[in-house]
């Protein structure tokens, strides 16, 4: 070709495509009809609606594929609702697509930067009022401005000091005291040795205190003991710990040492206990020493021996911190 | 006296003293071991032992070892009761077909007939927990499902899942779904504690608990979809999956409809 | 005129002569504004908002915010006669008493999950088209900080009705905050009014939840689209698209009843699925106590990448001078989330020191003209998704029957190895559409009709793409690297002469390109 080559120009916005309801009536009215037609199916919705509300009772089931065996109230009333809502929307937008005008307007953009003089005048009004204020000048004012604006800004974090009390000793103290039975959770009996079998489990809350009916959740938090039996012989354990058993019995605070989920699943052959919320892994056998996970310490041993009625109960307190850490944990 | 001692060596004393002996011998011998009920009954046990002991021997023992003594990949079936035979071989569990990680659930491979026979012979080797009789199991009337709940949340659920659907244990192995489960094996397996599972005893979980918590997961079986689809009654991790899939591809498709030029 | 003009004329004259509104109403009115699908994804994201309110605000009249304990007398009788607080019992009252109450507890929670996808998928179109440079950059902030506040949002949204499920999500947030070196254990007492959980958390949660957060995404978001209208949207590029201008339609009545038309739209499937799919069934979780815990507990899906993290996260602790630093919560919990989302919001300013552009962009970039913007989205995506597959691993796991041991190793060195592999092979990608575009434009589309040709030759005849697409194709910038030599054309060093090194190599690896058709390249297959 012989003609010169240029640079690949911009051909502009292409041409207007008309649609078939802008030049055809008939189309255009078969549109209007489409229209109608969405936005009547959002009226029936709406009905839908009105007599699922009024009409079907709130216990009566019926079987969908899939779903199963659905609660018919709450099914067709959302169903009534979605069907009045999505055909509105429906029709306008096929309004708006087939009848409405769809020629594209080009619009010029204007510079947000604002005129040299609109900016000469603004520096000079900030200028003016700043000399006029004196802030500049007069520094007394500023320190003293400064100092108070500061001093009242932190009066509102006064006001939230009793938001609550301050840890104290809660983090390092549990319920469990020495001669505090364990309980089983929930039902309240007292433990004997020869209740657990080998292998078995038991979810364990210290005793009540005499005149308390109620535990608090926050102590629940705390002293929730998981009770766990072996055979004497599948301890790995030093003498100290192994002194904390009784039995091949052992017992550990429930509280997972990473984040506190409780952690209560105990694999019987493999001797491990798991938490199901990180999957940090720890080993009955010694001492819950972590094998596998986020925790970076095992759960904290609770010693155990017997009462005098042969009921198992704690040694002592707890010797650490139960729960997850925290910048006081010495250890 | 001087005159029987004169036939002491008459030729009849010797089977005379025969027969007495055989007896006293058999007389002493079944008083000892009489039965309560007749022998008719001692007769199909000891029947039955022999026929769980053949099936033992055919299908378990080269596991398990020829006297339930257990081996390297088995263990010992000595004192593990006809609970748990009833359980491992009742749910199919038993013969243990994937050795990979743990047994798993399918279609049982002996009749409950033969199940029964290797309970019993199992049971015949040392005491174990028994298999629970009808009566022990009628969950409707002896269990509450609101205490079964709870109990099922403090217990099981940390393996089970909130709706006894199963979950994960570590390096593969599970806790299976609670759905389609006998309750007679639901018992068996809180007593006998089979594989990962532990043991749930008596005075931990009392009988009329174990009810209820069977109560509580046949209600949670039976409880239709209250809020449309379940979705797997595993939480959010398919409540998201789906958004993300059908949800917000339904957005987008009206949304590229709504941005076409009409024809 | 007729009646109705009348009257609409009285009406109009009413308000114009108190607010000078015609003013300002005819201007607005004929705005103008570039219809493209993806530009409905933030949209999607604000029906949701007032679905969230609307929904939120029935909820509101039977919900009871408290944690003292009651006995539950309702209708669900695997509760009946249970102790929990009443928040939770005012939920299962709303589900199983109320009518329609359950429904509305469904479209509330799904609509917040709807608005989290939004705003993700808003967040990748706006990223991934480079809508956020000039004059965008406090937009996009503010949508940073919408998306933050969101998931923050969210999580205490569920966390009301104090469930099982989300109880333990709050136990482990205290956990977090309880990390905190020095003031952690304060900051925990002061919030949850004492030892976790206390009975002060949920009421507290809820003022935050229904008042305060509300409050401030209205206003935040009142400004993200004032800030969109005053700047008008962008464009994609296309033929009679400049930077000097905006092609579209105008508000009233076209753009009105497509943006409205949508909103009822979004509701409409929001509704459907809450008619259709259950979500968090508080009732099969049970009320919340510390001493219980469900097999496979996960928070929403938009926390799960934070879970995945601290599933991940080695046994990292510090223990000196008697006291501790929990690295195994602090790095997943707020270090890494910190980076995250402060190198989010930074990005505009990163990008332009970066590229030294600093004019403004009305015009959309196509994801594979910028390669090494794209690819570094590519990587952070990598990222957080692997970071979200590990915090559902135990679902996985059952699934699948995998093991949650070895998830979790895949995890942990996934995240580190497979995010670069992900930006390499992006950019790759990017880079050779770049150079399927040069062709496209230099050789024209192949038809797939093949001709012999008289000497036995078999070619396939190409044909030539429109000027329109060859514009399209075309007329994208390139401008090279940064020229930031060490020493200047005076001799004398430059000062900080390390950091301009770094700019210099960033910025070479952002323009490396596969050059677009010239006129040149034109010229020689002319000529071919």
């Amino acid at each position: 070709m012989a003609h010169e080559i240029e640079a690949i120009q911009d051909p502009g916005i292409p041409a207007h495509v008309h649609r078939k309801a802008d030049s055809d009536p008939k189309e255009a009215a078969k549109a209007e009809r489409q229209v109608a037609i969405l936005f009547s199916l959002s009226a029936v919705g709406t009905i839908l609606f009105i007599v699922s509300y009024i009409a079907i009772p709130q216990d009566v089931f019926v079987f969908v594929p899939i779903m199963g065996d659905t609660n018919a109230h709450q099914l067709f009333l959302g169903l009534g609702l979605a069907l009045s809502l999505f055909f509105i929307g429906m029709g306008a937008i096929h309004w708006a697509k087939t009848l409405m005008p769809d020629n594209e307007v080009t619009v010029q953009r204007h510079e947000f930067k604002s005129s040299d003089e609109d900016r000469k005048e603004f520096v000079k009004t900030a200028k003016d009022g700043a000399a006029a204020a004196g802030l500049g000048r007069r520094s007394l004012i500023k320190r003293s401005l400064g100092l108070s604006l500061g001093l009242v800004g932190l009066s509102p974090l006064l006001l939230l000091r009793d938001l609550g009390p301050l840890p104290g000793d809660s983090l390092l103290k549990t319920s469990w005291k020495a001669g505090t039975r364990l309980v089983t959770d929930p039902g309240d009996r007292p433990i004997k040795p020869e209740d657990l079998e080998v292998g078995a489990v038991a979810q364990v809350l210290p005793a009540m205190l005499p005149g308390q009916d109620h535990r608090s959740l926050s102590d629940i938090g705390k002293d929730a003991v998981l009770l766990i039996r072996l055979r004497p012989e599948d301890f790995n354990l030093d003498a100290e710990r192994l002194s904390w058993t009784h039995e091949g019995i052992i017992a550990f605070s429930k509280i997972c040492s990473h984040m506190g989920c409780a952690v209560a699943l105990y694999e019987q052959q493999t001797k491990h206990l798991l938490c199901p919320c990180h999957q940090s892994t720890f080993d009955v056998t010694r001492a819950a020493k972590v094998l596998f996970g986020p925790a970076a310490r095992p759960l904290p041993q609770l010693a155990l021996t017997l009462d005098a009625d042969g009921y198992l109960v704690a040694k002592q307190p707890f010797s650490e911190p139960v729960g997850p850490s925290f910048w006081e944990r010495s250890s | 006296m001087k005159r029987l001692s004169k036939y002491r060596r008459h030729r009849a004393v010797a089977p005379l003293l025969l027969i007495v002996a055989l007896l006293g011998i058999g007389t002493t011998f079944s008083v000892a071991s009489a039965t309560p009920n007749n022998s008719a009954l001692a007769l199909a046990r000891s029947a039955a032992i022999e026929e769980g002991k053949q099936l033992f021997l055919k299908g378990c023992s080269s596991c398990h070892g020829l006297n339930a003594e257990g081996g390297g990949i088995a263990p010992s079936l000595i004192g593990v009761g006809a609970a748990s035979v009833d359980f491992q071989v009742g749910t199919g569990r038993m013969p243990m077909a994937d050795m990979s990680t743990q047994a798993m659930r399918k279609k049982p491979v002996y009749t409950p007939e033969q199940v029964a026979a290797l309970a019993v012979y199992v049971a015949s080797l040392a005491p174990g927990p028994e298999i629970p009789g009808d009566e022990l199991l009628n969950y409707e009337r002896d269990g509450s499902v609101a205490e079964g709940g709870e109990l099922f949340r403090n217990n099981c659920a940390m393996c089970h899942n909130f709706a006894a659907q199963g979950g994960a244990l570590t390096q593969g192995k599970y806790a299976p779904t609670l759905m389609g489960v006998e309750p007679v094996h639901i018992y068996e397996a809180m007593i006998t504690g089979p594989q990962s599972m532990p043991v749930f005893s008596d005075k931990i979980i009392t009988p009329e608990e174990k009810l209820s918590i069977i109560k509580w997961i046949k209600s949670a079986e039976a409880e239709p979809a209250l809020g449309g689809a379940s979705l797997g009654r595993v939480g959010p991790v398919t409540e998201g999956l789906l958004v993300w899939t059908l949800g917000i591809g339904i957005l987008i498709g009206v949304a590229v409809w709504l941005a076409m030029k009409a024809r | 005129m007729t009646a109705r003009e009348r009257i609409a004329g009285n009406v109009a004259n009413y308000v114009d002569e108190r607010t000078g509104a015609a003013a300002w109403m005819k201007k607005n009115l004929n705005k103008v504004f570039p219809d493209h699908w993806s530009f409905l994804l933030g949209e999607i994201a604000l029906y949701s908002f007032v679905i969230l309110l609307l929904s939120g605000t029935f909820l509101t009249f039977w919900f009871d915010p408290s944690q003292r304990e009651v006995v539950y007398e309702g209708s669900y009788q695997p509760l009946s006669g249970l102790k929990m607080s009443a928040a939770y019992a005012s939920t299962l009252h709303i589900s199983f008493e109320v009518r329609g109450g359950l429904l509305m507890r469904q479209i509330h929670h799904w609509a917040a999950l709807f608005f989290m996808v939004a705003i993700v998928v808003h967040l990748l179109r706006v990223y991934f088209t480079g809508a956020f440079r000039k004059p965008r950059e406090f937009n996009w902030i503010i949508g940073v900080g919408l998306l933050t506040l969101g998931i923050v949002e969210g999580f205490l949204g569920y966390s009301l009705p104090d469930d099982l499920l989300s109880g333990t999500g709050i136990r482990i947030a205290e956990a977090i905050i309880q990390a905190v070196p020095v003031v952690g254990t304060y900051i925990a007492f002061f919030a949850f009014g004492g030892p976790f959980p206390g009975e002060a958390f949920i009421p507290r949660i809820f003022t935050v939840h229904v008042l305060l957060l509300p409050g401030i995404f209205l206003a935040l978001i009142t400004v993200h689209l004032m800030l969109v209208w005053y700047q008008k949207h962008t464009q994609y590029p296309g033929p009679g698209r400049t930077e000097k201008n905006v092609v579209g339609y105008p508000l009233f009545p076209v753009y009105m009843a497509k943006a409205g038309g949508f909103f009822f739209i979004v509701f409409g499937v929001t509704t459907f699925i809450a008619a259709v799919a259950s979500i968090n069934p508080i009732w099969l979780y049970g009320p919340y106590t510390p001493g219980q815990i469900s097999a496979g507990s996960q928070p929403d899906w938009y926390m799960g990448w934070l879970d995945g993290l601290v599933r991940m996260a080695p046994p990292l602790e510090t223990h000196a001078f008697g006291h501790t630093i929990s690295w195994n919560i602090l790095i997943p919990g707020l270090i890494i989330p910190g980076i995250m989302f402060t190198g989010l919001a930074l990005y505009p300013f990163i990008e332009s020191w970066i590229t030294g552009d600093k004019r403004e962009h009305h015009l959309l970039d196509r994801p594979r003209n910028v390669p090494n913007r794209t690819a570094i989205g590519a990587m952070a995506l990598t990222f957080t998704l692997i970071a979200l597959i590990n915090g559902g691993n135990d679902i996985i796991a059952q699934q699948f029957h995998l093991s949650i041991n070895q998830i979790m190793w895949f995890s942990r060195i996934g995240i580190i190895v497979l995010p670069p592999i992900a930006f390499v092979i992006t950019k790759r990608i990017c880079i050779s559409l770049q150079r399927a575009d040069r062709e496209l434009v230099l050789h024209g589309k192949e038809t797939g009709r093949l001709v012999r040709l008289a000497h036995g030759e078999f070619v396939e005849i190409h044909e030539e793409i429109s000027p329109e697409k060859k514009w399209l194709l075309t007329s994208h910038e390139q401008s090279g690297a940064l020229e930031l030599p060490e020493i200047d054309k005076g001799g004398v060093r430059r000062p900080s002469a390390i950091r301009n090194k770094l700019r210099s190599r960033m910025s070479q690896a952002n323009a490396e390109v596969a050059p677009k058709v010239s006129t040149q390249d034109l010229k020689e297959i002319e000529h071919l």
